[in-house]
């Protein structure tokens, strides 16, 4: 079994915080892995148009690539990239009309017919490696940090590549008790965070954000814990826009899932890349003595 | 003695070929471009090196029976019988009209300049009709994800042609963003020649001033008899090797 990893543009640039500390969470835990060589955008969102197979190629050319790499299992860390690969990867598998017209048009790469397995490394986490084993590599339990577990939508819908029940999910939370935090339930958890509408209709998506998080803080939550680059910008980095809007608002820290397990197995704190994050999120672990010390 | 005289004649086969579409009889083991000329063709314009370096005589093509599109320099590319060709000696692609000393080397800098970069949908056709086998796409690729340094490695045989420009589903034009990648890398992100400091300023200190005016003030004949003379690194030597006459070094 060979494992590949596809990064994803923007964790090589707008979210090294999200792949530098997963990275070394793969190596603390064990996990063997070989970053994919050549990839190309995947293109971010699952085209929905029936008729719309050249949006497929791209996602389909980095399982090609990913299969010509000898591999049989693809990880990723971007929610995101995830949805688009694996629905991509479930066309192949199941389309046999459209497989045959991609194959077609595709001509120079090997014929492709959905035989990678597209995984998330969330449930890559549970399924392959084992809460348990989670659990034995941890050295700073988060014993009394609040989290709350911010699904979003990509990794829970449609439900042919859910990583997790889309009503009620439990994978985060799993995630986050096997590294001894406190779970804090609210009811915006799988709501979306308002996506690319950010572009179109900026203040409706301030106002997702704003209901998002003041539900994420009224339920005492000392931080919001999400998987992915866009949920990020909306929740973390537009944050100073939604208080600024918003009368009353909290600032509430936001991390990464990949973030709090290289805290969590004592990586050295270089790997979280802390500097993206909201100064509130350093300022939390801080207080809690989960820094071994200050980022630069 | 009577000898009798033989006259050997060396024909080259004659091919057919077509160019724009009309036939000619042309030898098998000529190059496009000198088959274009012996079927009559002056170049003015798509004609550059004759060296396959640049970029000048970008040439399209198909063969019989074959779906695909084949593209090759003229000047590189020897002929095929029936083969249907074309030069493509321009292909229309703007540049972005940019201030170099303004730019920092960082991704905004490409993706502020050529936006389209974004239109990609990965199809490939821009590699499948590069002549000088660039990974067109995986360059592009490099690029949207913010890796200068790698497009400029991919992108270093680009020899400008614009074919991948010519079949670009997103209607980019690669081969200028290829070209400010390269920019940017040498640059912004290669790591500064230190060494050449050092040197330039020992040549402003004059360090080499009473060396140099000392050949100048040479007549023609020692000038001559000091370059025989002089002392040359030979062929075999070894890293510690060194001139008996360090006085410059």
């Amino acid at each position: 079994m060979k494992l590949s990893y596809y990064p994803g543009c923007t964790l090589k640039t707008k979210a090294k915080n999200l792949e530098v500390s997963a990275l070394a969470a793969f190596d603390a835990l064990g996990v063997e892995y070989e970053e994919m060589q050549r990839w190309n955008c995947c293109g971010a969102v699952f085209s929905l148009a029936d008729d719309d197979l050249i949006h497929m190629v791209a996602p389909v050319r980095d399982l090609v690539r990913a299969k010509e790499a000898g591999s049989d299992t693809v990880v990723t860390l971007c929610s995101m990239c995830y949805n688009t690969l694996a629905r991509a990867n479930d066309l192949m598998k199941n389309d046999k009309e459209k497989r045959n017209t991609i194959n077609d048009f595709m001509d120079e790469e090997p014929d492709y017919a959905g035989e990678l397995r597209v995984v998330h490394f969330l449930n890559y986490l549970r399924d392959d490696i084992g809460w348990d084993k989670v659990k034995a590599a941890v050295k700073n339990p988060l014993t009394g940090m609040k989290l709350a577990p911010y699904y979003g939508c990509t990794l829970l819908r449609p439900k042919e590549v859910a990583i997790d029940s889309p009503d009620s999910p439990v994978l985060l939370n799993e995630f986050i008790e096997a590294l001894g935090g406190e779970i804090t339930d609210f009811a915006h958890a799988n709501t979306c965070c308002g996506s690319y509408q950010v572009l179109g209709n900026p203040e409706a998506a301030l106002k997702v954000s704003y209901d998002i998080l003041t539900d994420a803080s009224a339920n005492g939550a000392d931080a919001l814990v999400l998987t992915c680059p866009l949920c990020d910008y909306n929740l973390g980095r537009r944050q100073d826009a939604m208080l600024k809007k918003y009368e009353g608002a909290k600032d509430m820290p936001v991390l990464y899932f990949t973030q709090l397990l290289a805290v969590a197995l004592g990586l050295p704190v270089e790997t979280c890349h802390f500097e993206l994050n909201r100064n509130s999120t350093i300022e939390l672990l801080q207080s809690r003595n989960l820094l071994e010390k200050v980022p630069a | 003695m009577k000898t009798e005289e033989v006259t050997a004649e060396v024909a080259a086969k004659l091919i057919p070929i077509y160019i724009m579409g009309k036939k000619y009889d042309v030898p098998e083991s000529l190059t496009i471009m000198k088959a274009m000329e012996y079927a009559g063709y002056k170049y003015i314009r798509g004609c550059g090196c004759r060296g396959g370096v640049c970029g000048a005589c970008a040439t399209v093509y198909r063969k019989p029976g074959d779906y695909k599109i084949y593209t090759g320099l003229a000047c590189q590319t020897v002929v095929e019988p029936e083969m249907y060709l074309t030069q493509l000696p321009f292909y229309p692609a703007n540049r972005a009209v940019y201030d170099f000393a303004e730019l920092e080397g960082k991704p905004e800098d490409v993706f502020e300049l050529y936006p389209e970069l974004f239109r990609c949908v990965a199809c490939n056709a821009c590699t499948k009709v590069c002549p000088m086998d660039v990974e067109v796409l995986d360059y592009i690729s490099a690029l949207k994800r913010g890796d200068i340094k790698a497009a400029a490695e991919i992108s270093f045989d680009c020899i400008q042609c614009g074919l991948c420009a010519s079949r670009c589903f997103a209607e980019m034009p690669q081969y200028h963003i290829g070209q400010l990648a390269r920019r940017l890398n040498g640059a912004y992100l290669t790591p500064r020649a230190e060494h050449l400091k050092t040197m330039v300023a020992n040549i402003e200190a004059e360090r080499f001033k009473e060396g140099l005016d000392s050949l100048k003030a040479m007549d023609t004949d020692t000038l001559k008899e000091t370059y025989q003379d002089r002392e040359m690194e030979p062929a075999t030597a070894g890293e510690d090797w060194a001139p008996k006459d360090n006085t410059y070094l």
